[in-house]
């Protein structure tokens, strides 16, 4: 967004103070704090994000990160040796370059096969339970990341082409801000002058400050808040982060063309501007029929293309030091092929990759049976994997959230960390 | 006019203490109306109150109370004209007469089918539904065929009837056209998965997806349960017709055929299916209903309509009216006896299992007329409660802290999407000259489609945008929507109250109760004057302010 879209003749800042002085409308609280941190590069240079690559509907991880070539229902396709120290399908050329930066977590085991609760379980580290929501990965991430960026404008929590799972009991100031790969962001633009918005802006703050008073709970209180957002995002040049057509060709052609490659690059363009966390899905992995040739000739291309560009993109930017990036969807595909050539849902043993952030790469973390229908060893869990995140982005592990109704919650759910992933 | 306006105000405060003799002190009886099945509800919701210990919020004022009935009932809030009619009736029993003239009132009959139509279709098919590239649904289809059942009020369980068992054409203008058809066309790949799921999701309340694969290790449905609800379903294919001499598909019909079994046997008299257990092991299975009540097991059409005999099976099934019971007390109080509404098995218990029951048993008996338990639910007491809370139940009974919902007070919920914009076009006056249903529904769906998200797996799941974040709030403060009801050109709504000869104090008002309905406060109406100075007296353009202000708050887009 060009600077024509903030209220001519005013600087943003200028124009937020004037709201501040005029109103209950306040500067975030965290830009508050952090006048204290004075030393701005200093911040920028020791500030962590992640990346969550989301495999909506749940790829079969048999068919990708842990071939069993000699299994009766192990598929066609044959593994390949990598840059690490695993070896993945034949299909992900490009990712086996990548592979001394990404380890597999071969030994996933969990209980979660539907998809519902299995997206809620692998985004939060909870089981879903009727009296509670829990805040997912990029709220809990994003929550505990911001402080590190005092200049942040823009949404802290992305998520580019699909659904994510929202804030709990975080509250929807940490809900995700869903965009589309061509970053786009609608309805952005207001077209009026800058006294006359902030004229409207005061009225609106006066409306919602009344009924607030009024003893009508947090849905009242939280809309309030999400105006600040909007605005503060209306009016910053920080959007820019979300043009991703703006790159140059050969990149652009280097993440692929497609909406995943698109929003592969705009997560990388987001943790430059300084965004902790970014999701990015891909959907399509539910295959119930026809699983190896859906694999093969769509799914898996578009994946080795797209997520090996943004690994590599990041080490050469020297940016993957500081960024994770996890690879998962919401559990994995039976071992058995089906009547129709396809795997059903499956979440017993299965990967999951994860690598940069401080995580060590190229590494194949457990096992499973030679048929891929058990893990050997030490099994890991949603919580597992995130505590070891948490770890690797240097968030304690002591902290405690305090849910609405006054549970203590520790992050990643009490996981434990991958001992592999660390030395 | 301050005298007026005086007057005005102490009129309605006396008719609220005339209808509403609870709301100063909640412990005495609220009205039943003289309805048994309200009178059961205030009982049996009071008891909670008992039993935790909590004072429930005040009544809700008359504005607050009928701008949520007609959201709740036709998907929009009063117009100006509807809030001062109802407000200035005296009457004790003007509310009754209100819920009674929104459904039964020739004037509202549209409004209330439209209404409900958009809720079942989303329900049914999902927002997307009929918006995939080469869709077996007809979104049209689907929502004619409930726009008709529900302007005739046909019973509840004649609908789910036809839904289940439907067959025939699902597009509007062909031969055989039953739009009924459009719940299962789409559901029937992979073995009927998803329309088994779905039938039992939907109208019985019981999630059977997880136990497609496995035994369920918190649900007490088992695997073979699945597979015998699926083998209902195994008769039904979905027909693509195409256009003559082309390969476009012009329509889908659904068809019952004689099925032959999935066994080498192949014998249609014992027409057989097949799944697999975890440990590899194939099982049989044949159609057999939650209850265990089996059926003929012919896959043969003359011998036996699988379908029919399900949806015959279903109609005498407690799980039907607990169901609708379930879904309705949800959408008029905004959470249900369970949570989610829609999982009603034994693992998962109500919170209120008396009343559950109680009205389960009483739309049953009343022939599951969906107008009769909208009216009971709609004037009880708990339904006119406020949404303010007070020191006992603040905490005690927010759901959103983790709290079962007791219902002492309303909770506050967003707007649906689509009430949003009827509400928009209803307070702007918009709705006049706006084309017939079929145009009206197209620019909606397009408006509705930047807030879809869909998941990506098989089961077509989908999440919207439209929950009160940055996407909605951008869409109020800028979209094309808000323009246009913040429009002040020559005849839009804004220049129209401008030029009218209303004075100022008046059109303010006007703004308020079109949108909140209810009065500006003193802060509120300085502000108003404060903008109109800053307009340099261009009053318009100081209304235009006021407006978009108004519709940008919190009070505007919450159901409160």
């Amino acid at each position: 967004m060009s600077r024509s879209s903030t209220p001519k003749g005013m600087s943003r800042r200028h124009f937020m103070s004037h709201m501040t002085g005029a109103s209950a409308m306040t500067m975030p609280a965290l830009a508050m704090g952090n006048t204290l941190l004075n030393n701005a590069e200093d911040l920028k240079r020791r500030r962590k994000s992640a990346i969550l690559l989301w495999m909506g509907g749940g790829p079969s991880t048999m068919d990708i990160w842990d071939l069993k070539p000699g299994a009766p229902t192990g598929g066609p396709f044959r593994p390949i040796a990598t840059s690490g120290d695993q070896q993945i399908s034949e299909h992900m050329p490009l990712m086996a370059k990548q592979m001394h930066n990404m380890s597999i977590i071969r030994s996933m085991s969990t209980r979660e096969a539907d998809h519902g609760r299995g997206r809620y379980y692998m985004h939060t580290g909870y089981v879903p339970n009727p009296n509670i929501e829990h805040p997912s990965y990029g709220a809990v991430l994003s929550h505990q990341l911001s402080h590190q960026r005092p200049e942040l404008e823009i949404p802290p929590f992305v998520t580019v082409g699909g659904g994510s799972v929202g804030p709990g009991f975080l509250g929807m100031a940490w809900a995700p801000f869903s965009v589309n790969s061509n970053g786009q962001v609608r309805n952005l633009q207001m077209g009026l002058e800058d006294q006359r918005l902030y004229q409207r802006m005061y009225a609106l703050d006066l409306i919602e400050s009344g009924f607030i008073n009024q003893r009508r709970g947090s849905a009242a209180s939280d809309h309030q808040k999400i105006l600040k957002k909007t605005l503060n995002l209306m009016t910053s040049s920080q959007m820019d982060a979300f043009k991703v057509a703006g790159e140059p060709e050969d990149v652009k052609e280097r993440y692929g063309n497609t909406n995943f490659g698109r929003g592969c690059l705009m997560a990388r363009r987001l943790v430059e501007q300084g965004v902790p966390f970014i999701e990015v899905g891909l959907g399509g992995w539910d295959n119930h029929q026809n699983i190896h040739a859906t694999l093969r000739d769509t799914k898996l291309p578009e994946l080795d293309q797209a997520m090996s560009a943004l690994v590599e993109d990041l080490e050469q930017r020297e940016l993957l030091q500081d960024t994770a990036i996890i690879w998962m969807g919401e559990f994995s595909r039976t071992p058995r092929i089906n009547g129709n050539a396809g795997r059903d849902h499956w979440a017993r043993s299965w990967s999951v990759v994860v690598g940069g952030g401080g995580l060590n790469g190229g590494l194949a973390i457990g096992e499973t049976n030679s048929d891929g229908t058990r893990v050997e060893t030490e099994p890991y869990t949603s919580q597992d994997v995130m505590a070891s995140v948490c770890k690797g982005l240097g968030i304690s592990l002591q902290t405690t959230f305090t849910s609405q109704n006054g549970r203590p919650m520790k992050i990643a759910n009490s996981g434990k960390i991958i001992k592999e992933l660390f030395s | 006019m301050k005298r007026q306006l005086w007057a005005f105000a102490l009129l309605g405060l006396l008719a609220q203490m005339v209808c509403l003799p609870g709301s100063a002190n909640a412990q005495t009886e609220a009205s039943d109306y003289g309805i048994q099945e309200v009178a059961e509800i205030n009982r049996l919701i009071r008891q909670g109150w008992l039993d935790y210990e909590i004072r429930p919020s005040v009544a809700a004022s008359d504005g607050e109370w009928v701008r949520r009935v007609y959201l709740d009932i036709l998907g929009r809030i009063p117009s100006v004209e509807e809030l001062r009619e109802f407000t200035k009736e005296r009457s004790p029993e003007k509310r009754k007469a209100l819920v009674t003239k929104l459904l039964y009132d020739e004037e509202y009959t549209e409004q209330y089918a439209n209404n409900w139509t958009t809720i079942w279709t989303n329900v049914l098919i999902g927002r997307s539904g009929g918006t995939e590239r080469n869709s077996l649904t007809s979104r049209p289809g689907m929502q004619k065929y409930l726009r008709d059942s529900l302007a005739r009020n046909k019973y509840y369980n004649e609908m789910v009837y036809e839904l289940v068992t439907a067959t025939g054409s699902n597009t509007p203008g062909t031969d055989q056209f039953n739009g009924a058809v459009n719940f299962m066309t789409m559901k029937l790949e992979e073995k009927a998965a998803q329309a088994t799921a779905k039938t039992s999701r939907i109208f019985l309340g019981l999630q059977v997806q997880c136990t497609q694969c496995h035994n369920h290790p918190f649900n007490e449905w088992k695997q073979q349960k699945f597979w015998e609800m699926n083998a209902f379903f195994r008769q039904t294919r979905a027909l693509r017709r195409y256009e003559p001499g082309t390969r476009n598909v012009s329509h889908v019909e659904l068809v019952n055929e004689s099925f032959q079994g999935e066994g080498l046997t192949k014998d249609p008299d014992k027409a057989d299916i097949y799944y697999e257990l975890r440990n590899g092991i194939t099982k049989v299975a044949y159609p057999v209903f939650v209850d265990g009540q089996s059926i003929d097991p012919s896959g043969y059409v003359e011998d036996v309509i699988r379908r029919d005999e399900l949806g015959k099976l279903m109609m005498e099934s407690r799980y039907l009216d607990k169901m609708l019971a379930n879904r309705i007390w949800a959408h008029f109080m905004g959470y249900g006896f369970t949570k989610p509404i829609d999982d009603m098995g034994p693992h998962n218990p109500p919170t209120h299992p008396e009343l559950l029951d109680y009205l389960g048993q009483q739309i049953r008996k009343k022939n599951f007329d969906l107008k009769q338990i909208i009216s009971w639910v709609a004037l009880s007491e708990p339904y006119a409660l406020s949404s303010r809370t007070n020191s006992s139940n603040e905490s005690l009974d927010d759901p959103l802290l983790g709290e079962t919902p007791k219902f002492s007070r309303f909770y506050m919920r967003q707007m649906r999407a689509e009430e949003l914009y009827e509400s928009l076009l209803t307070a702007t006056r918009a709705h006049e000259g706006r084309g017939d249903y079929e145009a009206q529904e197209e620019l909606k769906s397009r408006w509705l489609g930047q807030f879809v998200v869909a998941f990506g797996n098989d089961e077509g799941e989908e999440t919207t945008n439209f929950n009160g974040t940055i996407p909605q709030a951008l869409m109020m403060f800028n979209g094309d929507l808000v323009k246009k009801a913040t429009d002040s050109n020559k005849g839009s709504f804004l220049s129209e109250l401008a030029e009218s000869n209303l004075n100022n104090t008046q059109k303010i008002n006007h703004l308020f109760e079109a949108a909140f309905a209810r009065k500006p406060s003193t802060n509120e109406v300085k502000v108003a004057n404060q903008l109109l100075i800053a307009r340099k007296g261009d009053l318009t353009a100081a209304l235009q302010d006021i407006w978009w202000a108004v519709l940008n708050s919190n009070e505007f887009i919450l159901n409160h």
